[in-house]
């Protein structure tokens, strides 16, 4: 047996044994995902015996090195890690702001300092970040950011609002953009971590068309953020006056999850939506077998895209693609999935819906093509940097 | 499997390009022989070179003479003929044909299968019965008729049927047209008697047949596999060629957005290049993320052709449909951001378009294939 054999059978067996049967079921709604933080509480034993047994073992970050909380495990063993899981329909143990966009941004350009204390953090669920970049102002533009520090020596007061900052009322820490040299536009903002419990930070929740609020208005009033959490662990990450080179990095990131890249929106519909309604419509049935072949083919392609950025393949610019082929494809889903279920998919808060599922989710997915970059941005930058399109 | 080319597919990929983008180039090759009406609709020559390359027994084992390689390798070649819009037997022949051989006798594959890796002999495929692709209702019929058959009816749409050696004919040896079972597929040779070709020349300046059967007689030994049990190998002989043809689908697609690019890069209106106008770089940009995802399709589709993978049948409908979507968008777009000049017959670009309308009929267009993604997903 090759040792990639080996440790697959390892890794179904350690799951077999760790895995507890309700935690092989779909997510269903938020309270299923544990988010980790400060505040956080468990929605059953079984939710916690989960993410206990892989945070000890690492696989709550699976692929980061073990002296940050990982396993240490190759892009081979993670893979084959992703795939062991999806047979048996684990749900993820932990999800956070943390593991899909600061941790990697902190594996590229973080000190030793705050790879150490902030990744283990992260690994181990106990701080929960929150994402500051947008501003009322500042969207697909987001070089032209107003939200100022002001240089005191050993610390910046910090004055300016954000807006759209997922979860900031439930978030301990944020990863902000931070204004820090007015004459540069590019190269006066700072990529700054600090505690959300600082004087002066507040949050403000902001109700959704799904009628959900995981959104946030943030406030920053004379917010006062140390330069350094000690030593070799300063608060921002990369240079100051050099924070966009990081924050570009990490959109990266967010544009792979959000594509679904990873196997968060690829699947079919045609078959289990036929299943409950009898009479469905011909061109209804045509429809979900064009999109089943589009969701089919995205899925291959998130595949192909994930084995070749393993290995340096892929143009720096395609999580761009990815991001915006797979929640194009995620917005037609929904509209399909309303379709199908009818009137019953209009009741808002019955039962029947388990308090309006599908009408919240369609609602909720026509942000997918804006969170994180719009769908034209992504077209622009597309046509720019793969295409070499000319102009602006 | 990863979902990209290992080192020799790649150098494989590499040669074929080189090779197409010279010896098959659109004008030494498909304008060349569109101009002199040519009867076959490719060379000869050209065919001999697949030979002398290699290609045409990709997919032929080593016993044979070929390379006993996969659907991936005759994809890569496929995609280079679609970029370059090589006119060749390439399809029918090296993948359909092929494919259907692994199932002939050791006798039948002797004789046939040294013509076709010299690239000497061109076999052609004969399924279809009307203009639309529907291999589920067969009326072909071939009665026993002492040690062999007499095969009658009448078939449509065979690709380069009059220039072919030998056809591959799907025939209906019991049962009712519809009926799943009681199908053979027979080895028919170029000269049977009372079989008689009308031949027709395509938008794309491919021939094609009408091809009939008149109580063509044939003997015992050119049934491909087993009397009334060929639906097995039918399919698997067309979920080769819709694998293949969606390969050469998708090199149809990225020559029609290259050429479409370069001139969005060099067309000046209104003082600018007409590539910074944003209306058309989304479109170019949307195109090209159809076109990635559809080449992915392909590529996982033939990896679960080459595996066996009981998915395979699924993802070539996937990947055929997808493609059949994607080159269309890819030859639209071409045409009409080319302007007035997209529509004359001196630019490529409209040589694009007629390839592709082509190849979306051929084994099956998107629609035919999103409703059979639907049945294999039951429903
Ligand atoms: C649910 C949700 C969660 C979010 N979470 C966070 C978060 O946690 N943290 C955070 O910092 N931000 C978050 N955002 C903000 C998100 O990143 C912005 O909404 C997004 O970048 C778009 O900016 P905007 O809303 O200002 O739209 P605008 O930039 O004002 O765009 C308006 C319209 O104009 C179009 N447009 C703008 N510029 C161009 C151009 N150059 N070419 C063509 N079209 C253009 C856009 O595509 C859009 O259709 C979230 C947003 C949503 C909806
Ligand atoms: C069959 C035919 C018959 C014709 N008959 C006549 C005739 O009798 N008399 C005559 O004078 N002319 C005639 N024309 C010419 C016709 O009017 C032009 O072809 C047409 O105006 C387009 O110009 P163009 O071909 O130079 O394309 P271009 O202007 O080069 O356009 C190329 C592409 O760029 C796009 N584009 C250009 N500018 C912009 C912009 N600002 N924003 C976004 N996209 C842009 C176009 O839409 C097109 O997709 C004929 C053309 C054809 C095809």
């Amino acid at each position: 047996m090759s040792d990639l054999e080996t440790f697959r059978s390892e890794t179904r067996a350690w799951l077999e044994a760790n895995c507890p049967a309700e935690m092989r079921e779909p997510v269903r709604d938020d309270g299923d995902v544990y988010w980790g933080g400060r505040n956080a509480t468990f929605k059953s034993d079984a939710q916690k015996a989960w993410f206990e047994a892989c945070r000890d073992k690492g696989y709550t970050v699976p692929a980061w090195p073990k002296e940050y909380g990982g396993a240490g495990l190759s892009p081979a063993e993670a893979k084959v890690l992703r795939e062991v899981m999806a047979s048996i329909n684990a749900r993820p143990p932990l999800s956070s702001f943390g593991i899909w966009m600061l941790g990697p941004a902190l594996l590229h350009f973080g000190t030793e300092g705050q790879k150490q204390r902030f990744l283990n953090e992260i690994a181990r669920g106990e701080i929960r970040w929150c994402q500051g970049y947008s501003e009322p102002g500042s969207g697909s533009d987001l070089v032209s950011l107003q939200t100022y520090g002001e240089d005191k020596g050993d610390h910046w007061v910090v004055n300016g609002q954000k807006v759209w900052t997922s979860y900031a009322d439930k978030a301990d820490w944020i990863f902000c953009l931070v204004r820090t040299d007015k004459n540069d536009k590019y190269r006066g903002i700072t990529f700054m971590l600090f505690d959300m419990a600082t004087a002066g930070a507040s949050t403000k929740p902001i109700l959704l068309i799904s009628g959900n609020s995981p959104f946030c208005e943030t406030f920053f009033d004379d917010v006062k953020v140390p330069k350094s959490y000690g030593e070799d662990v300063p608060a921002q990450v990369g240079e100051i006056n050099r924070g966009w080179d990081v924050a570009k990095y990490l959109l990266g990131h967010e544009r792979e999850m959000i594509s679904g890249a990873d196997g968060g929106n690829t699947g079919t519909i045609g078959g289990a939506l036929s299943r409950n309604s009898v009479d469905m419509d011909p061109l209804l049935r045509a429809e979900l077998a064009m999109f089943d072949v589009d969701a089919l083919a995205y899925a291959a392609m998130g595949e192909k895209f994930l084995d070749e950025i393993k290995v340096g393949k892929a143009h720096p610019a395609q999580p761009n693609m990815m991001k915006y082929a797979g929640t194009e494809l995620n917005k037609r889903r929904h509209e399909l999935i309303m379709s199908a279920g009818g009137s019953t998919a209009l009741e808002w808060d019955s039962e029947e819906t388990e308090g309006g599922k599908p009408s919240r989710n369609w609602l909720r997915t026509k942000a997918n093509s804006i969170e994180g970059g719009t769908s034209e941005v992504m077209l622009n930058v597309i046509s720019k940097r793969i295409l070499e399109l000319p102009g602006g | 499997m990863p979902l990209y080319h290992n080192d020799d597919q790649a150098m494989l990929a590499e040669s074929a390009g080189q090779f197409m983008g010279e010896e098959g180039a659109i004008a030494r090759q498909l304008r060349h022989w569109r101009d002199r009406d040519c009867k076959d609709g490719f060379g000869h020559d050209l065919w001999k070179q697949f030979g002398e390359m290699g290609f045409t027994g990709i997919l032929v084992d080593e016993d044979n003479g070929g390379l006993g390689m996969g659907h991936v390798e005759a994809g890569i070649v496929l995609e280079e003929v679609g970029r370059n819009l090589t006119p060749s037997p390439f399809l029918t022949s090296s993948v359909l044909a092929a494919t259907a051989l692994k199932h002939g006798s050791d006798d039948m594959r002797g004789r046939y299968l040294p013509g076709l890796v010299a690239g000497d002999s061109v076999f052609a495929v004969a399924v279809d019965e009307g203009a639309k692709h529907n291999p589920s209702r067969i009326a072909t019929r071939a009665e026993k008729s002492g040690n062999g058959f007499k095969l009658s009816g009448k078939k449509d749409f065979v690709i380069q049927g009059a220039s072919a050696d030998m056809l591959v004919v799907a025939a209906r040896t019991s049962g009712s047209d519809g009926d799943e079972n009681g199908i053979t597929l027979f080895a028919v040779p170029k000269d049977a008697t009372n079989m008689s070709h009308d031949a027709v020349r395509l938008v794309d300046s491919s021939m094609a047949t009408h091809t009939t059967f008149d109580a063509v007689e044939l003997d015992g030994d050119a049934v491909i596999g087993e009397v009334d049990n060929g639906r097995a190998i039918l399919d698997a002989m067309l979920d080769a060629g819709r694998v293949g043809s969606a390969a050469e689908g998708v090199g149809v697609a990225r020559g029609a957005m290259d050429l479409t690019v370069d001139y969005l890069k060099q067309r000046k209106q209104f003082g600018t290049l007409i590539g910074e106008f944003q209306a058309l770089q989304h479109r170019a940009a949307h195109l090209y993320s159809e076109v990635e995802i559809a080449r992915a399709a392909v590529i996982k589709a033939q990896q679960l052709l080459d595996g066996d993978s009981d998915k395979a049948s699924l993802m070539a409908s996937v990947a055929k449909a997808k493609v059949a979507k994607t080159a269309g968008l890819a030859v639209r777009e071409g045409v009409q951001m080319h302007g007035g000049i997209g529509m004359t017959d001196e630019y490529d670009i409209g040589l694009y378009m007629k390839r592709d309308r082509a190849l979306q009929e051929f084994l099956g267009d998107a629609y035919f294939h999103a409703n059979r993604v639907a049945e294999l997903s039951g429903y």
